[in-house]
């Protein structure tokens, strides 16, 4: 018996236009077109999807949960980064 | 990696206090190795009763009695296929290979849903299954969807998106036969004869025989115990089978004004342990079939990757 796997491939639908890709799961199969064709009859039959994106699993890095902390602190003492932080003459209106 | 001077894993706190606060474990998240494991096993099962499940009602596509009828069958098994693959990729993001789980469902490791090793014998048993069998899916999965590890949850919001269009298709076909002929309203009833208890058998064993389930209850991966579970169960049907004109057997079903529940009879447990070992009426039949599939279908995939490799090695040629 052959021990031999298709790839995995990770699977992104856009739901309409104007919105983003989203994550919709994955599937396993033998080339990309035929990961699309997976994914297309998999992630799609009920119209949930414009556009679809596949990628071999193996190609994606993602960051580590314990760098949760050095990564993603959302760095509070930079308060210049947000609108709120400026003031402005309530004169001028909403801005 | 544990350090056996420094006394208990602190990561193990950090997780239980992430369960016990309704977060999410996700995938590259530390996890206790039997919470990893439980879940290979428990997400696998339940890939695996998705695939093998197509199989009794896949015995009536060729002979649906009308058209509509039949597109709604193959519409059913495609989405169950679907169920199978979501879950599937759920399990692998555990770092567990599909290859590897569906050898352990053929050489007899891994287990998968007790009630399909029911044989179909006529067309109400696809009424049926879709009635009790995705109604009791779904009591399941409703549950599952609030279920500690998120890939997980995530498959159950999607499918159970799926099943309740599975479930009314069920439902459908009854109140046609119900109120058709005598003989459609008698196959009817037959059918829910045989399937009423296999479908109260789906819950598992009672809680006070379910070792497991103490450990996936602090967990979180089991949000409710099977008892609980199938008490829901037989609440929600006994009025749709009223609704049908159609009798339960079990003399023991009575409404419980005082505990706001229907009490019903003792399930046949003696049989579920049969079926569970193997033992029931179509489980050796099943397990052939997706045996051949999968031996059947070798030279298939085989071919596929051989494309595949030829294509990309054209493509790279051309390329330079």
């Amino acid at each position: 018996m052959t021990k031999q796997q298709w790839p995995l491939w990770e699977v992104f639908v856009r739901s309409k236009a104007g919105l983003s890709h989203k994550h919709a799961g994955s599937v396993h199969a033998a080339d990309a077109k035929m990961a699309l064709e997976n994914a297309r009859d998999l992630y799609t039959r009920r119209g949930e999807g414009t556009s679809l994106w596949v990628v071999p699993a193996d190609a994606i890095v993602a960051s580590a949960p314990e760098d949760k902390g050095a990564l993603f602190d959302p760095a509070d003492d930079k308060v210049y980064r947000h609108p709120t932080f400026y003031k402005i003459p309530d004169d001028v209106g909403h801005m | 990696m544990k350090d056996a001077l420094s006394g208990p894993d602190p990561r193990e706190a950090a997780f239980q206090a992430t369960v016990d606060s309704e977060g999410k474990i996700e995938p590259k998240d530390w996890m206790p190795e039997a919470y990893r494991k439980t879940l290979i096993r428990q997400i696998s099962q339940h890939a695996h009763s998705e695939i093998i499940g197509m199989q009794p009602e896949g015995n009536w596509i060729g002979r649906a009695p009308t058209l509509r009828r039949k597109v709604a069958l193959v519409a059913k098994v495609q989405d169950e296929a679907g169920h199978g693959l979501y879950l599937y990729s759920a399990a692998e993001t555990l770092g567990a290979s599909r290859d590897d789980m569906v050898d352990a469902l053929i050489d007899g490791r891994a287990k998968y849903s007790t009630i399909f090793n029911y044989p179909t014998l006529t067309w109400a048993d696809i009424g049926t299954i879709g009635w009790l069998v995705d109604g009791a899916a779904i009591i399941n999965q409703v549950a599952l969807c609030r279920t500690s590890y998120g890939p997980y949850a995530r498959a159950m919001v999607r499918i159970c998106k799926e099943e309740s269009f599975h479930q009314r298709q069920g439902y459908e076909i009854l109140v046609d036969l119900c109120q058709g002929t005598a003989e459609q309203k008698r196959m009817a009833q037959e059918s829910l004869n045989r399937w009423w208890w296999p479908a109260l058998m789906m819950f598992g064993p009672s809680d006070d025989n379910s070792p497991n389930s103490a450990q996936s209850m602090a967990w979180k991966i089991k949000r409710l115990s099977n008892d609980e579970l199938r008490q829901r169960f037989v609440d929600q049907s006994v009025p749709q089978a009223e609704y049908l004109g159609l009798t339960i057997p079990d003399p023991d079903l009575k409404w419980n004004a005082e505990r706001g529940h229907y009490d019903f009879g003792e399930v046949p447990w003696d049989e579920f342990m049969e079926v569970l070992k193997g033992n029931g009426p179509c489980n050796r039949q099943r397990m052939e079939a997706r045996r051949k599939a999968r031996d059947d279908g070798a030279w298939v995939r085989e071919a596929a990757l051989a494309h595949a490799a030829k294509r990309a090695a054209r493509a790279e040629k051309s390329a330079a």
